[in-house]
Parts: C-alpha cells; structure tokens; sequence
C-alpha cells in the first residue's frame, strides 16, 4: 500500500479549537513514481497516460495521479515531446552530438501500450538540427498543432542562441519544406512549446538554470502574438526574442525550479498542464513531474493550485450561497434577541443594557466596543470563539441529512473539511477527496435519487468520492466519482439559491462553478 | 439557514413592492383588523401599543390590491417564464417564528378541518381561533403573488402571519424529473400532492428558484400544489414555478384556482 504524500505548507494555529476543525492546509503532490526530468507533453493512450524525460524515461498512469514506471522510448535523448495526430502518435527526441551540434528525431506508433501489437516504433529521421556553428541548439522540441488550420509546427532550441520555428507535415510528422530557413522566436531561453487560446498564440519557454537541483533557477515564461509565427511580447510590451517574456510559474515553498511546460486539456473548460520541478524538497531534492490547473485572466495563462486540505466553505460562484446540512443553525455565540428585555438586541453579554445601550444615549458600536457601556452593536467585549462543532452537532439527525444552500453565516453546519481519500486513485494532478463536515465524519454523497445527501459517516464508496477540478476562470468544479444508478459524469450544480443537485456539466454555465473559500 | 433580520431591520417600516409602506404591525393575537373580502378599500383606525403605554394612533388604509385581481377559478398557461399566476389564497393566520424548527412547527399545526387537503373555492370561509377567514381566488399581475398587498387590501395583519396558498395543475400527461422552484418572503414551505417537498427558512426575500425541490413527478391530469407561508415582518409575497429535467421553466399545463375534475 503506497503511502499518500501530502505537503505541509502552512500551518495555523487556532488559540481555540473548540473543535476539530481542520486548519491545516496542505498541498497535495502527484502520487507514485514520479521522478523524472523534461517530460514530454502528457498524452492519453486507450484510457493510460503517458509522459517521457531525458534519457527516455518514460512514466504512465492509469488516472493522471499515480504514476509508475513505464517503458522506455526506442530512441533515447533529451527532453523528447508527444502529440496524438489521426490514428498515430508522433515522438520528437533530440540529440547533441557537440556543445551546439544536434537533431531532432522523428519516431511514431499507433499505440503507446508496449502490449499493444499496434505498438510499433518506425523512425521518420530528422526534422530539424543545429551544426554547432549556427546561433542555435537543435534540442528541446515542442510540438504544435494549429487548431485554426490545423497547420502542424515545431519549435525547438536551448539558450545557445534562438528558439527557432519550423513547420511540419500533419500527414507524416516529417518537416514541411525543409529548404525553408527556420524563424527566430526567442532567445536566452529552452524548453520551449506553443498553444492557441481565444485568438492568440502563446509561446512558453523555461527561463534560468536547469539540472542544480535545489540551486536552479528554472522557471516558465511566456509571450503571445496574433500570429504562430510570432512576434512574441510579453505583457510589458518586450519581446521574447530579446529576452521578455511573462512569469507563468516559478519556485513554491517546497518545489523548486518548474521547466518544460506541456498543456494537458482534459475537455469542458478544464485545463491543466504538466511540467517537472528541478527539486521536490519533501522528495529529498528529486526532480519530479507535476500537473497544475491552468488558469486564464486579462487573455494570459495563469498557474492555478492543486486544492489544499482543510476546511471549506463551498459558495457557489452562481448564488453565493454555501452548502450546508438541511439542519436548524446557530449563529455563533449564541442566538441574539431582537431589542427589549435587559439586553439590548446587539449588546452582547450582560445584564442591562438597552437596546440601543450605550451611556450617554450613543449608539452602540462607536469606539466603546469591547469596553464599558455598551451598546447594541458593541458586541460581548470578547472574542467569540469558532462553533464548537461537537455542541451543536448533538441537535442533528443521526441518519442521513438533506444537503441545501444558504448565506454562509460561519456555521458548524455549514464548513467542510476536504481531505484526500486514501487508496482511492485520483485524477490528473489530484486525488479524489472525500468531503466531511468539520470536526465530523458526516460525508457529503449521492443518494440513490442522484440528489446529495450527507451520509453519518464515511465508508470510502465511489458516491462519497469527490473530484475537485479548478475551472479556467478559477472556481472549482466538483463531481462525484460515480452517481448510483447512473454512467453520467455529473457535477454539482446550484439550480437554486437554497438548492443543489447533480447535472452534466456545463461550460458555459455558471451553474457547475464552485468557489472554495478556505475557513 | 438565514436567520438574519431583513435588509430594511426589525420593526421598522418597510418598503414594498408598490412604493408604499407597511403598517406597524398590531399584535398578532388581537388583530382587530376586517375580515371584509373583495379587496374593498377603506379606512380603519388601528391602535398601537405598546406595553402600557398609547403611542400613537393612525389611520390604516386598506388600499387596492394592485398586482392582484379577483380572478374566478380558471386553470391557465403559465407565465412566459413559466410562472403560476392563479391561486387560492386564504386570509392570514397569526404565525410567529422563523427558524426550520418554528416554522415546521406553525405549517404542521391544524388551523381548521382538513386543513391539508382542501381544495377550496372563492369565498369560503373557516374559523381559525375564532376569527373567520375568507379563501380568495386571485390572479397575479406580476410573476410573483404579493401577499402584502392582499392582506393590506383585507385590512388584515401582513407581519407574524401564516398564508396557505392552493393551485390546480393540470397536466396533459405524466411529467416526469420535474422540479418545484419558489421563492417567498419569508419562510415557506410547500407540498405537491400532498407530499412535503420543499422548505426555506429565516427571514428572506422572494428569490426567484430560491428552493428547488427534488425530482418530481406530475401525474397526468389535477395536481395540488399548497403552499404555507411565515411571514415576519414587513413586505410579503412567493413566486412559483416548475423546471423541467433540463433546468428550464416547465410549460405545457395549465394552472390555477379551480376545482379537481376527474
């Protein structure tokens, strides 16, 4: 049994935990075996995933969150690149054979399954190369297929001069008019590859020093133009080819050095990427693949975060209302009157006050707050502790409990602790969590009728299991891992303010669009 | 759940839909208010007290029921957004609580005979307490049934107060994976063929599709929808309206105050 490995990166202290709430937030890294460096573009084969590094190496995962081992490549070399095109999948691995001497290969295959008797590797030759003398380093290749025309390009280089662009054969893989001179995209960069998004091309390179472990300045940067063929300018109007380039992603608290972007689409709106870290400091400085959302704001790529343990308030981006228990809450520190008797509707603790209390006939919560004389806003004069879960828990049915939405008051019923499941497999760049109330074991579900429910406990079925994307804008997507009686992938979806259910997924809607609010 | 107080606060007057404001509520349990029908308009004193101690004394009046009209029963499309305009609306109960719990509590109480059965017809009359109350079949100008303005235009007590609110609808055919969609000021809590399907609690404003219900299934022919609203203080009104297995406002059937034909 593999032991999940969790990231702690911060951790705050509550001066009163009055219940187990669940503060901690941790960061979840790819499971398995996932040491590798310059991978390749992650690509899908018959349900696996698939990715290779310098040296070969390859990785594949049957879910996109533990990896193991795979199959090497028949053509070993630097930092090879993977794209699926019809029914072949086309591998470009380059070689240097002096300090600025190199070629790009060509190998394809139907299949990347080594069982699969339609994995059979034929070399196609040399698409593009450097003859030690030219202002470029034939190495690094990044392949790109052209969604408006479906023109097929390469580009390629490291830091020995320019990042160049030459256009292939969709047909074959093979180099287009290999007569034509190759364009200068960049400079003083490597590893890098394009994509297309809303009516731009952008052009991703890795900047800074690669292969010193935890010294390395590796770090993703990027330029975007109207054109594949560039200019390509980064958000301050500098070109790449003379060195600009905007931060996608750079070092964290515990991985160090990002390189060899790859965009993973997973359909829907939903968008990751993949790319290694030169140093995974919990790994002992290892140089590990990682996937990461990615994001879109102001027509540029932004690096999302994997989702953190801890405990949530889930508002929907849709109503801005929480999902909580169907269950009566209680405002924390206790239920307030409405004015009258001795206490004033807003005067917190104390016998006597007025409703609008403060001495003198000021009105509540002026500079008297917390002190003497209060007044009807001035509160109880000290800090009222988080809703001791435990307590309020104890008026809850035992058995199962409708789930609903409301104005997120900061109540027991209404925070969720989101951890991962153990053993439970994952998805690309997270595992599937379970989702319990905090300080509970009470787990949200689907019930037999494909509405959500919150089960008393959690059993580890695939109705409890939770897969928690990050949309491109940023909100989350949230879907179960099966719903009963049903193949449908559906997602959560507030259909009212007060309500929530299960549906098929939407793009367009914001219906599906979640915002985890940490607690 | 809110429990919060409404945006305009407690015991102060509120605006409502028509641009007029509510009365200072009289204490629900000696309302002296008429029980006159037809939404005529007049004037009644009205005495507000409080402990021992005469405030004030004003003029109430009972003003026209703008976005309602005395509608004969008729089953009828829905809205173009899929709204029932067409109810049967029964004159206010004194009601006070909000909570899931309070509120559980007022719509599960007997008021009068069959109380969560009745098909009523326009004019009946039941004794809560006491006091009679008239069912009244309306029709709404609007999308949603403001119960401020009926009550106002009864010269009856519009804050503390429980509504029961019953319609027809009429189905060509079964409907199935269909949803209940309200929104009401303030709690509600609403019934389809005599099953529970739907509660909101606390003190809210109508929210269009505010509480979804489950999926649900029409049966071909008569429905009964009955509703049961809380008001607390201030303006009060419901929208209803059922979505269909894609989410979108269910059409296809007639709806309103009218008698059961089978």
């Amino acid at each position: 049994m593999r032991k999940m490995k969790t990231r702690y990166s911060l951790v705050v202290n509550c001066w009163i935990l009055t219940s187990a709430l669940a503060l901690a937030s941790i960061a979840l890294a790819l499971d398995g075996q996932v040491g590798i460096h310059d991978p390749s573009t992650i690509v899908m084969c018959d349900g696996k995933f698939y990715t290779w590094g310098t040296g070969g190496n390859g990785l594949v995962s049957d879910d996109g969150w533990t990896w193991r081992r795979g199959t090497n490549l028949p053509r070993t070399g630097l930092a090879p690149d993977v794209i699926h095109i019809g029914d072949r999948y086309y591998v470009y691995v380059a070689a240097n054979s002096g300090v600025t001497k190199a070629a790009i290969n060509l190998i394809s295959t139907k299949s990347l399954d080594p069982n699969s008797p339609d994995c059979k590797w034929e070399e196609g030759g040399v698409v593009a190369s450097s003859d030690g003398v030219e202002d470029s380093n034939a190495i690094d290749p990044g392949v790109f297929l052209d969604p408006n025309d479906h023109r097929l390009w390469l580009v390629y280089g490291s830091y020995f001069g320019y990042i160049r662009l030459v256009e292939l054969d969709p047909k074959t893989g093979k180099r287009l008019h290999p007569g034509d001179e190759p364009r200068n995209l960049a400079i003083n960069c490597e590893a890098s590859d394009l994509i297309f998004h809303d009516g731009w091309y952008y052009l991703l390179a890795t900047h800074g020093s690669c292969c010193r472990g935890a010294d390395s300045g590796y770090n993703i940067r990027m330029g975007r133009s109207r054109k594949v063929t560039g200019p390509y300018i980064d958000q301050t109007g500098v070109d790449m080819i003379l060195g600009g380039g905007k931060l996608l992603v750079g070092s964290g608290s515990r991985m160090i050095g990002p390189g060899h972007f790859g965009l993973l689409d997973l359909g829907d709106g939903v968008q990751t990427f993949s790319m290694h870290f030169e140093a995974d400091l919990d790994r002992g400085g290892a140089s590990v693949l990682d996937i990461r959302p990615l994001l879109w704001k102001d027509g540029w790529p932004l690096a999302g975060e994997n989702l953190k343990e801890g405990a949530y308030e889930i508002e929907s981006a849709r109503t801005g209302t929480a999902l909580e228990l169907a269950v009566e809450g209680m405002p924390v520190g206790g239920r307030a009157g409405r004015g009258g008797g001795g206490r004033g509707a807003f005067g917190g603790s104390g016998a006597g006050r007025g409703a609008f209390g403060a001495s003198g006939g000021a009105r509540g919560a002026g500079p008297g707050a917390g002190g003497g004389g209060r007044g009807m806003f001035a509160g109880t004069g000290t800090p009222i502790p988080p809703q001791d879960v435990a307590q309020v828990s104890a008026n809850w049915p035992a058995g199962k409990i409708d789930v609903r939405m409301a104005n997120y008051l900061s109540q027991a019923q209404q925070k969720w602790t989101i951890s991962a499941a153990p053993n439970a497999g994952g998805y690309p760049g997270a595992p599937y969590f379970k989702i319990t109330i905090a300080g509970t074991d009470r787990a949200l579900a689907v019930g037999d009728d494909a509405e959500l429910v919150a089960l008393p406990a959690f059993t580890g079925g695939p109705e409890q299991l939770w897969r928690i994307e990050q949309l491109t804008d940023g909100t989350w997507r949230i879907m179960p891992k099966s719903v009963p009686n049903s193949k449908d992938a559906l997602a959560i979806s507030a259909i009212g303010s007060s309500f929530a259910t299960l549906s098929k997924f939407d793009p367009a809607s914001d219906k599906h669009r979640w915002v985890l609010r940490m607690q | 759940m809110n429990t919060s107080m409404k945006a305009h606060g407690p015991r102060r007057a509120a605006p409502d839909n028509s641009g007029t404001h509510a009365k200072p509520r009289c204490a629900a349990t000696s309302c002296a208010c008429s029980s006159e029908v037809n939404f005529k308009t007049s004037l009644l004193p009205l005495v507000v007290v409080a402990g021992a101690a005469l405030l004030a004394v004003v003029a109430v009046a009972q003003v026209p029921p703008v976005t309602l009209i005395n509608s004969p029963a008729a089953a009828k499309a829905p809205d173009a957004d899929g709204f029932i305009r067409g109810w049967f609306l029964l004159e206010p109960i004194p009601a006070l609580g909000l909570t899931d719990n309070a509120v559980q509590s007022i719509v599960k109480k007997e008021y009068f005979p069959e109380q969560f059965t009745v098909i009523p017809k326009d004019g009946n009359k039941v004794t809560v307490g006491g006091t009679e109350l008239t069912w009244h079949s309306v029709e709404t100008k609007n999308y949603n049934v403001n119960l401020f303005h009926f009550a106002r235009a009864l010269g009856k007590e519009t804050s503390n107060v429980l509504f029961w609110a019953v319609t027809i609808v009429n189905c060509p055919q079964e409907m199935r994976d269909v949803r209940l969609a309200i929104g009401s000021n303030a709690a509600s809590v609403w019934w389809v063929n005599d099953e529970e399907v739907i509660g909101i609690y606390g003190d809210r404003q109508t929210v269009i599709d505010d509480g979804v219900s489950k999926r649900l299934t029409l049966n071909k022919g008569p429905n009964v929808i009955r509703g049961a609203i809380v008001n607390g203080g201030g303006a009060t009104d419901f929208c209803v309206r059922f979505l269909g297995a894609d989410d979108k406002p269910l059409k296809g059937f007639t709806a309103g105050p009218g008698e059961i034909r089978r």
